[in-house]
């Protein structure tokens, strides 16, 4: 579980004066599911294709499983799977002979049984254009997973699933976690990174803006903790209180939201003052911050400076 | 079966049934043969001679220039090659297994021609039939390799389209398919020499339809074979997974040298 599958450093990715990643560096273990986050023009895709050894490096190096990306592509594709966010399928391929294709370029036998795991059993010899976008997707991921990489490449696998099939597979990946498959994977889902991550990085204009286990990354942030509360006679909405230890409040579907940074004297003082006002509480909770909150944290102050 | 096997399964069957290549290899071919078959006899008698060699020329240009480029564009802009090159599909075979199965649709359109020319049309059969197959081979060879450098140069699916017409346009006029190659200017007739079609006409002429060929005709046979090398040479030269992450070796223009062996045909056999 210790060894370096992949190795970036001092990663630099340049279009003519468009520094798209500048000067990374990180580490994945085998068997871990790494989240590479960041908004649109981050640097994801760049870091992404460049491991998958779709462009090269303009600096820095990168390592796949001992495998040089860009100087050893023969060895690199039997080590990494990559489900492409688009599809990079032709239209007119089955289902069936998209496996069977990709198979026999890994040289390893068809693994039909995975088409029938994730639900494409009845669509075996659809062509790909008459697939839905879903199951496209649940294609591309059978295809990349066929050969059982070392290291796979999941960019945005969830966008356009189902809740059964988004289910499936996560319960996938876990699966090849448990084998000691590195998973890289690229989303703009926040709760599926915090839920199936083992660590995140999140990356900004080109740079690792912040790195670590989602609950890390968390508790790195302002440390705010979220307290929803809704009340029969709505009296902390009718008066605009300020509730002691909290930065800042809102209303949200009929509950006071306030954001403490001292949680016993906030919660004390909102029981303290439904009560005053004859009110009865009917639903208090207290959320730690998801990585969501913390994403958006980051990106905004980043993107603000 | 091998990786190269089921890709070659694969291509063929994408033939028949992507519409535009089943257009393009079966239906325009077949249909513009028919058409041409019932009326250009009644007024010209004579094209019953070159009926046979004319709409094979006809279906190779068809199915390989107007056919074949746009696949591959589309492949390359719709990232297909960026999946093949991370699964490991080499460049030979995305751009020979294309060329060559469609060379095989086009032996079996051939076979139809050859079939029913003399039963519907009274048109001449060839009195070489090792020489009518080389021919044919050696211009589906050619033109299946400036196809394929079309496909790879191309930017775009409209660019594909100037681009084939570039060639197809002028080898229906000048080619000798529907007009004599003596029939035509000197000036027309030494730029027609230009074009693989007119190389094929000629040779099958001299080669296949024991009929006199206007110029050498083992000549032509040669040069479409040097520029169907030349042509897929260039094509792997100038091949690009992707038209966003990679840098070409060399300028699209590069592609015009696959030419360059009739220029030199013309002043070395004719």
């Amino acid at each position: 579980m210790n060894e370096v599958v992949i190795q970036v450093n001092d990663f630099r990715k340049q279009y003519g004066d468009f520094v798209a990643v500048d000067g990374i560096t990180f580490e994945v273990k085998r068997g871990e599911i790494f989240g590479l986050l960041g908004p649109n023009g981050a640097g994801k895709t760049s870091t992404l294709e460049s491991l998958e050894g779709l462009r090269a490096p303009d600096a820095g190096t990168l390592m796949v499983a001992g495998v040089d990306p860009t100087r050893e592509p023969r060895k690199l594709r039997n080590v990494i799977g990559v489900q492409l966010q688009s599809s990079g399928l032709p239209e007119t391929i089955t289902a069936d002979e998209a496996m069977k294709f990709f198979c026999a370029y890994h040289d390893v036998p068809p693994r039909y049984d995975l088409l029938e795991r994730l639900g494409l059993g009845e669509k075996r010899n659809d062509q790909f254009f008459e697939l839905s976008t879903g199951q496209q997707r649940r294609l591309a991921l059978a295809l990349a997973v066929a050969h059982d990489p070392q290291v796979l490449f999941l960019d945005e696998p969830t966008a356009g699933l189902d809740v059964a099939s988004r289910v499936e597979l996560h319960e996938l990946m876990r699966e090849r976690k448990a084998a000691g498959t590195t998973i890289i994977l690229a989303t703009h889902d926040m709760a599926e990174a915090e839920e199936m991550s083992d660590r995140v990085a999140i990356l900004l204009k080109g740079k690792i803006a912040a790195i670590g286990s989602p609950m890390e990354i968390t508790a790195t942030g302002a440390d705010l903790t979220k307290v929803s509360v809704r009340s029969k006679e709505s009296v902390l909405l009718k008066n605009d209180q300020h509730i002691p230890g909290t930065s800042q409040s809102l209303v949200k579907d009929e509950y006071a939201v306030y954001f403490s940074t001292d949680i016993g004297r906030t919660v004390g003082a909102i029981i303290e003052r439904v009560e005053a006002g004859g009110d009865s509480l009917i639903d208090l909770r207290v959320e730690r911050p998801s990585l969501e909150d913390r994403f958006l944290e980051i990106t905004n102050k980043g993107i603000s400076s | 079966m091998t990786a190269y096997a089921n890709h070659f399964v694969f291509e063929f069957r994408t033939g028949i049934r992507n519409k535009t290549l089943l257009m393009m290899n079966y239906l325009f071919p077949l249909g513009f043969f028919l058409m041409m078959g019932f009326v250009i006899p009644a007024i010209d008698p004579a094209f019953q001679e070159i009926l046979i060699p004319a709409m094979v020329v006809f279906a190779i240009l068809a199915a390989t220039l107007l056919g074949l480029p746009d696949p591959l564009v589309n492949a390359r802009e719709n990232g297909i090659f960026r999946s093949y090159k991370i699964n490991g599909v080499p460049v030979t075979s995305i751009l020979f297994i294309p060329a060559q199965t469609t060379m095989l649709h086009l032996l079996l359109v051939s076979a139809i021609i050859v079939i029913t020319a003399p039963l519907l049309f009274d048109a001449r059969v060839p009195t070489n039939w090792l020489g009518f197959i080389g021919v044919m081979l050696a211009l589906s060879f050619a033109c299946a390799g400036l196809g394929v450098l079309i496909g790879v140069i191309s930017p775009n699916s409209r660019t594909t389209v100037l681009y084939s017409q570039l060639i197809f346009i002028p080898s229906m006029l000048l080619g000798g398919l529907m007009l004599p190659y003596s029939l035509l200017p000197d000036a027309a007739a030494k730029i027609s020499q230009l074009l693989p079609a007119t190389q094929a006409m000629n040779a099958f002429k001299g080669l296949a339809m024991g009929q006199a060929a206007d110029f050498n005709a083992t000549g032509s046979l040669i040069l479409l074979l040097i520029s169907g090398v030349l042509a897929f040479g260039l094509a792997i030269y100038l091949f690009s997974w992707d038209s966003r992450n990679t840098n070409r070796r060399g300028h699209p223009a590069l592609a015009l040298f696959a030419l360059l062996p009739y220029a030199i045909g013309l002043l070395l056999f004719f």
